[in-house]
């Protein structure tokens, strides 16, 4: 192992290391973030949003945003498959529906990043506790 | 990148438990769904929900699965990893509304506490020193030997108001430059991990869980007083706290965190365990200090304080595992972020070990000044079954019992001292209606008397005397003149004993004299123990409605207590009965009451 000299080194080792517990660190005050979920249910799986979530993942790393990427069971709009649920800090959550790896993109180009609205918005029809 | 983490507590409580096993099969799970790039499997320590476990929580969405068994491992991955549903029957359950709960922010239990010596607890793995780094550690240590002096630093640890959590609430920094004023060619920084209060478990659960900050706080009171070398006196009962320690310690070293020269600063400190048998007195810390110079663990008188002469007569600061794992947080978040949170008096938070007839049960760390009823009712959920709140015992052995009287009491150091307790090292054991207080007194006493080091007469014969009074009417043999006669030697035993344990001893038997007097009197006088704990004192009675008068019990009754015409009711005579309880398991009838 090579030794930590000074202050620096510590935190050049810091920001080498953070990455891989970036998700803790986030999940402790995910109120504060860009909270994204991807509906994961067998009908979501079938229509590709394991590629969609990975995508928003890679996409949000990329930009430097800070968000919390996760699933959630199925949302029963089985037929909009897969579907994507926003929720930017103070905001109501948006759901889009039929995302694949292009949507996903401008979902943070658009919406994310400039407050765009794009086509295929569901109407939230529940309540979450 | 990971898009999930899988944290699995490695504490002690959910190692028990198979936690090791449940690691195994998720990983399992993880590679034959090929899911190992997408979720990782992360061993942590406590997270405090010890009676619910095994724990995992999963991350990001911080849904807490608890009392998980190895068969679950598969359904967890299958259903969650996979495809994102949680799995309800494996989620906390409100104990007053039976409602799963979907995550740790909607938690009780987690909603009050505010985490400062657990914060890293159930969030890094502590056998992995990077992730003791990524969440800011080691960088008080450098700002504090590259940027500060000894008194700069001395100073931010005054202004943080930071008191010892070891029981009697000393000034830290205060300590700290006494110990640095003393000039000596060597110095040492002792930490106490002895902890031997029955039910307290947070300094095994921070070592356990986050060792480096201990190792930290340690290199940070050393450069203060002036010292190169620590020691750890740990219980040898602690093997994974010790293993931990030992891990974090190398990594350490490897790293260049320990040893000469510092962060290219002129400070070098290194640090050694040492071993303890696991004696209460031995937490005392003149006693600790003789145990590690490998003498019999016996306190001796103060002063000199260890901070003038200790370890080896070299000026040695004790301080125990909670203070030194707040120290880094002050460096980090700074003395007026630390000394906003508490009361006037006590700051920052405190680590209490939740126990007894409570719906949680579990280590808790919550923010001085808040009340009892926050605790029992918002964080532990309430009194286990729907029973009736009676009593808190604090302190443990050394402290005293709250009443209902003090549920809105804001708690911290002095306010459970003005109360007859004392914080002690943060057991809270809660007592319901079906708890008789004589015999928790006398519980209290029988550790002391089994832990006393017996060096000095007053703590060695005194306490052996109020045990022996408590016994007596406990066995519905005492008199009016006993309680007297108890709380005399009580003052004498206080006034006159050698070192804290003997000084302190008396404070259970006192604490419930004077909240539960009552209880007392109507052991002694009406031979009555409300909470029918008191067997001795069990009053057995006919009902004559029920009795048959077919003679069993009086048959049988060795004493004789019993009288009566055949087919008519019989007759105990409570005189001459000695509470066998033959006739109540002797009569075919249900005829026998017994209060
Ligand atoms: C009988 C007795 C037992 C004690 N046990 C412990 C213990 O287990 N752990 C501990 O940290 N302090 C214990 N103490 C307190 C220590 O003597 C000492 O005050 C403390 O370690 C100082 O650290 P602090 O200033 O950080 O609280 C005990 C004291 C007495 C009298
Ligand atoms: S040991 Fe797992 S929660 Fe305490």
């Amino acid at each position: 192992m090579t030794k930590i000299k000074s202050l620096d080194d510590l935190r050049q080792k810091k920001q080498q290391l953070e990455q891989g517990m970036d998700i803790r660190e986030k999940s402790d005050h995910p109120e504060n973030l860009v909270q994204i979920k991807v509906a994961m249910a067998t009908c979501g799986i079938a229509s590709g949003a394991r590629t969609v979530m990975n995508t928003l993942v890679e996409k949000m790393k990329k930009e430097k945003i800070a968000a919390v990427v996760t699933q959630t069971g199925c949302m029963g709009y089985c037929y909009a498959e897969p579907t994507v649920e926003v929720t930017k800090p103070g905001m109501d959550p948006v759901v889009f529906s039929y995302v694949d790896v292009k949507k996903a993109e401008e979902i943070v180009d658009k919406y994310i990043l400039n407050n765009e609205l794009l086509d295929g918005i569901l109407p939230k029809n529940y309540q979450t506790i | 990148m990971y898009k999930m983490q899988l944290l699995v507590c490695s504490g002690t409580g959910c190692r028990a438990s198979a936690s090791a096993t449940i690691v195994e099969k998720l990983n399992e799970s993880l590679k034959a769904h090929q899911l190992t790039e997408e979720a990782q499997v992360v061993t942590t320590g406590c997270f405090g929900f010890c009676e619910k476990g095994p724990i995992v929580k999963v991350i990001p969405d911080n849904t807490f699965y608890t009392q998980v068994k190895p068969e679950d491992a598969e359904e967890i991955v299958t259903e969650h990893i996979l495809k994102g549903r949680k799995v309800s029957r494996l989620l906390y359950e409100d104990p007053e509304n039976k409602e799963h709960i979907i995550d740790s922010k909607h938690m009780g239990f987690y909603q009050k506490q505010m985490r400062i010596a657990l914060r890293n607890c159930g969030v890094i793995d502590p056998e992995n020193i990077d992730e003791y780094i990524v969440r800011d550690g080691y960088s008080a240590l450098a700002q504090v030997v590259t940027d500060l002096t000894p008194e700069q630093a001395i100073d931010m640890v005054k202004q943080s108001g930071l008191r010892g959590r070891g029981g009697a609430g000393f000034p830290t920094g205060l300590k700290w430059e006494i110990t640095s004023k003393f000039s000596s060619d060597q110095k040492y920084v002792v930490c106490n991990a002895d902890e031997g209060d029955p039910g307290a478990f947070m300094d095994r659960s921070i070592l356990e869980g986050d060792p480096n900050s201990i190792i930290e706080a340690m290199a940070i009171c050393g450069y203060c007083i002036g010292a190169t070398k620590g020691l750890v006196y740990i219980r040898a009962e602690y093997p994974l706290a010790i293993k931990r320690l030992e891990i974090a310690i190398g990594q350490a070293r490897e790293y260049g965190l320990l040893g000469n020269n510092i962060f290219g600063s002129k400070f070098s400190f290194d640090m050694e365990l040492r071993y303890g048998a696991g004696a209460f007195v031995c937490g005392e810390e003149t006693a600790l200090i003789a145990s590690m110079e490998g003498k019999r663990g016996e306190p001796r008188v103060k002063p000199p304080f260890p901070a003038e002469s200790g370890y080896m007569h070299k000026p040695t600061n004790v301080n125990n595992v909670e203070t030194f794992a707040n120290v880094p947080v002050i460096f980090l978040k700074g003395p007026e972020w630390y000394s906003a949170i508490g009361t006037e008096k006590s700051k920052g938070t405190k680590v209490f070990a939740l126990a007894g007839k409570i719906n949680n049960v579990g280590l808790i760390e919550v923010p001085m000044g808040i009340t009892l009823r926050e605790i029992i009712y918002e964080i532990g959920g309430g009194i286990k079954n729907g029973k009736n709140f009676k009593a808190v015992q604090t302190g443990g052995p050394s402290g005293g019992c709250l009443t209902e009287a003090h549920l809105d009491t804001p708690i911290d150091f002095d306010s459970l001292v003005a109360a007859g307790s004392m914080m002690g090292s943060g057991g809270m054991i809660v007592m319901d209606e079906d708890d008789c207080m004589v015999s928790i007194a006398k519980f209290y006493l029988e550790f002391i008397v089994e832990e006393s080091c017996g060096k000095c007469t007053p703590c060695r014969i005194g306490n052996k005397r109020m045990l022996e009074i408590l016994e007596k009417i406990t066995q519905g043999k005492g008199s009016m003149e006993d309680l007297d006669h108890l709380r005399n030697l009580a003052y004498v035993i206080k006034d006159t004993s050698l070192c804290g344990l003997g000084q302190s001893s008396p404070n259970p038997v006192l604490s419930t004299l004077e909240n539960f007097y009552d209880e007392y009197v109507a052991h002694v006088k009406d031979k009555r123990c409300f909470a029918k704990q008191c067997k001795a004192m069990a009053k057995y009675t006919i009902n004559p409605d029920v009795c048959t008068g077919c003679t069993i019990c009086a048959r049988n009754c060795p004493v004789d207590a019993i009288t009566g015409e055949k087919r008519e009711p019989h007759f105990i005579h409570q005189e001459i009965c000695t509470h066998c309880g033959v006739c109540y398991q002797k009569c075919k009838f249900n005829a026998i009451n017994v209060e």
